[in-house]
């Protein structure tokens, strides 16, 4: 099969429909710029899913030959090859050094392909409906190309270098959508933290990428993971051996490009923007923030993985960082009023299970099971997080608030919403049959295998999910009257379309055998269901969400009384543990006054005083000498003669 | 008929070249050192004819030198003169000093 007719369309498409929209949409398209947007996307779309098909049924497995893992002999395996549809070199530099571009093909890249399209599209036809009449609808769809031409782009990615400069535009497209409301100050705070704080950690990135391509000798990811992984190549000796500060190269740049990622996928400490991100248009949340490019650090770590394998350390940074996130947003979600950060933090926690599943996953057969569930649960999630968002954008463009004080009962104004939201709910609260139980499970069963520590912490956040979506849920649908004049109802069809679909999807992407497709070696794993296991955390999610039907059902005060007596540390969550004060003081306290002030009194004084010196003496000698430039013609014709007369009695007189 | 010597001739031309100079360093009137240059331009010429004359009789270089400045001192006064009317249009005065604003 030839990927290389088609396959470059799918990302090509959406930037097709940047281009148009950004450069004539606002003129010529204004109304129908939606439409332009959603075909070209529903294309791309259509061609990943037959990318995906063709992929994984029809010619992405090879037969071959693997060293078995005890390394008596080879055995024969079926395993997806990867694939590179298409290679062509962008900047050739010398002849060694040159920057690539391609596309490849492996099953983390389709899956991705399919997610990201899939989820872009279901936020384009929502949007048709959310965003409709306003004033920069075009400007919006141009953007939205933008992102999802960047986050195809970096998922496609053959080498590093690609895959940060797609990193970076999905950056800045975030950025644009997170400030597309750019009258609203808090908006455009939201957007610079996020850019800022995103671009901070891609220092870590840049650098781990200069470390691992300076030893890998290569940025091509195929050729680094050979180079760097068997035990006898030069380069693997380099980087190895090469040390700073006592700790490998090889750590080291793992390390740092695992700083990128977490920036990115907001892991705590870094995960201070996400929140405030949420003051983008909502289908905007339920794309970026929660469904594809917060997921980009999760799927950076899973394309390096079996780098991450051969390095302790660095996958034990990563499991610790991911499982305080997942704690950490969870304890702060419970406490959270507007329901967008509510989904936020829920997103952070998450992307943590994602995290600490890589981190404690090994490399190959059975001890891939972490990776696996990762991709799994990444896989599931974006489908029931967007429609965690989907469902929000449809409740706050009914309220008109994103506050949960406004809300309360709606669930017979919105039934759909209302039905698709109840399914996102279970399914990451991890409740059989829905999409998040299946996934969840296998991350537990991975963190189970390999660390018990991480598996109880898991298995509490497992239920802190449980509680605080269902806190959320009751709410918004139960709780109190609310008194609306229904003026819309539940909103167009194009905006209940979506949450349809992705409330199906939620159902029944948890009985994909994901195991078979998906692994760390690329050949299929056997998934396990084990009864007995789990039970534990099906168990505790059925208790947060009674819990939280006990407290939320009714209009009450129990959630007052109880937050009350917990005091302290029900404070230190609501102000989500004083993080982002700690930032403040650190940046301005610390950073400004120690450092950035001297570097001012150096620009003022010595920099800007130099540059000001020149002038003012440059001033003064004209000052000195203008006086000669009178203006009056006839002084000038006096020099003239004068000096002619001295010219003629020097030729004359004196030059003998 | 005896000739004149070229002394004499030479006096009057650098008499008429001072008095072009006076006249333009002292007067302030446009019209009237537009004058002045002329006479400077004349002086220059009768130098010119008369050391053709006097110095090289069987060669006209001097002489064609002559027709060329008379060409373009007509060319110049034009030019001047469209100048001069300019300033008046604009400041009301063909004074010198008055343009001095110029220098800018």
């Amino acid at each position: 099969m030839n990927y290389a007719s088609y396959i470059a369309l799918i990302p090509l498409l959406p930037l097709a429909g940047f281009v148009l929209l950004g450069i004539f949409g606002r003129k010529y398209f204004k109304n129908s710029s939606g439409i332009i947007g959603t075909g070209l996307l529903l294309i791309s779309a259509a061609l990943s899913i037959y990318t995906a098909y063709n992929y994984f049924f029809v010619d992405g497995k090879v037969v071959n030959a693997i060293q078995g893992s005890s390394g008596n002999g080879a055995v024969l395996s079926d395993s997806y090859q990867t694939i590179t549809a298409i290679k062509f070199t962008w900047l050739s530099f010398s002849e060694n050094v040159s920057i690539d571009m391609g596309i490849i093909l492996d099953p983390i890249s389709v899956m991705m392909l399919v997610v990201v399209t899939f989820v872009s599209l279901m936020v384009h036809i929502f949007s048709l409906g959310y965003m409709k009449g306003e004033e920069r609808f075009a400007t919006y769809y141009a953007f939205l190309g933008l992102f999802t031409f960047s986050m195809l782009g970096l998922v496609v990615s053959s080498n590093l270098f690609q895959i940060y400069m797609f990193w970076e535009l999905v950056g800045v497209s975030s950025y644009l959508l997170i400030g597309y409301y750019y009258d609203k100050p808090s908006a455009v705070a939201a957007s610079k933290k996020a850019f800022i704080v995103t671009r901070f950690a891609d220092l870590g990135f840049l650098v781990g990428i200069l470390i691992l391509a300076f030893y890998g000798e290569t940025l091509d990811f195929n050729t680094l993971i050979t180079n760097l992984t068997s035990q006898q190549s030069s380069q693997f000796l380099a980087i190895t051996t090469a040390s700073f500060v006592g700790v490998s190269a090889l750590t080291w740049g793992l390390t740092l490009v695992f700083v990128g990622g977490a920036g990115k996928s907001a892991m705590f400490p870094l995960h201070i923007w996400l929140p405030d991100a949420m003051e983008g248009p909502t289908p905007v949340s339920a794309l970026i923030h929660a469904a594809t490019m917060v997921v980009a650090g999760v799927y950076l770590v899973a394309r390096l993985f079996p780098l991450f394998t051969i390095t302790p350390v660095s996958l034990s940074i990563v499991t610790v960082v991911g499982i305080v996130s997942a704690f950490l947003a969870a304890i702060i979600a419970c406490t959270q009023t507007d329901i967008k950060r509510v989904l936020a933090y829920s997103t952070m926690s998450q992307i943590g299970y994602m995290m600490f599943a890589l981190g404690v996953s090994g490399y190959g057969g059975e001890n891939g099971l972490g990776y696996t569930a990762s991709m799994f649960h990444l896989f599931t999630h974006a489908f029931f997080k967007s429609l965690l968002f989907l469902g929000a954008g449809v409740v706050i463009h009914f309220i008109h608030s994103n506050e949960m004080k406004d809300m309360g009962g709606l669930r017979k104004y919105l039934p759909i919403t209302n039905l698709s939201f109840l399914v996102a709910c279970l399914a990451i609260a991890g409740i059989p049959p829905f999409a998040g139980f299946f996934s969840k499970e296998e991350i537990l069963l991975a963190a189970y295998n390999s660390n018990k520590i991480v598996y109880l912490v898991a298995l509490i956040t497992s239920g802190l999910t449980a509680f605080y979506m269902f806190r959320l849920y009751f709410s918004i649908f139960w709780n109190k009257k609310t008194e609306v004049h229904d003026h819309h109802g539940e909103g167009p069809f194009s905006m209940k379309l979506p949450l349809i679909i992705l409330g199906i999807c939620s159902i029944l992407a948890g009985f994909i055998p994901f195991g078979d497709y998906v692994s760390s070696d690329k050949t299929a794993m056997e998934s396990h269901f084990n009864l007995m296991f789990s039970l534990p955390p099906v168990g505790i999610g059925v208790i947060g969400i009674l819990l939280a039907m006990w407290m939320y059902k009714r209009e009450s005060n129990k959630a007052n009384k109880i937050s009350q007596s917990l005091g302290g540390l029900y404070k230190a969550a609501y102000k989500k543990f004083y993080i982002d004060e700690i930032y403040l003081f650190i940046t301005q306290k610390i950073i400004f006054n120690l450092i950035g002030r001297p570097a001012a009194w150096i620009d003022k004084n010595i920099v800007d005083g130099l540059m000001n010196g020149i002038a003012n003496t440059t001033a003064s000698v004209s000052g000195f000498i203008k006086g000669i430039q009178s203006g009056k013609v006839q002084s000038y014709a006096i020099y003239f003669f004068g000096g002619i007369v001295a010219l003629a009695i020097v030729f004359l007189y004196l030059w003998k | 008929m005896t000739d004149i010597p070229i002394s004499h001739i030479l006096f009057v031309s650098t008499a008429l070249f001072f008095i072009g100079m006076y006249g333009l360093f002292t007067r302030r009137n446009m019209i009237t050192m537009l004058m002045s240059i002329e006479l400077i331009l004349n002086s220059v010429n009768i130098n010119f004819v008369v050391f053709n004359k006097y110095l090289y009789p069987d060669k006209l270089d001097g002489i064609f030198f002559t027709i060329f400045i008379i060409t373009i001192a007509a060319a110049e006064a034009a030019v001047a003169i469209a100048i001069i009317i300019n300033l008046y249009r604009s400041h009301r005065s063909i004074d010198v000093e008055t343009a001095e604003e110029m220098k800018y």
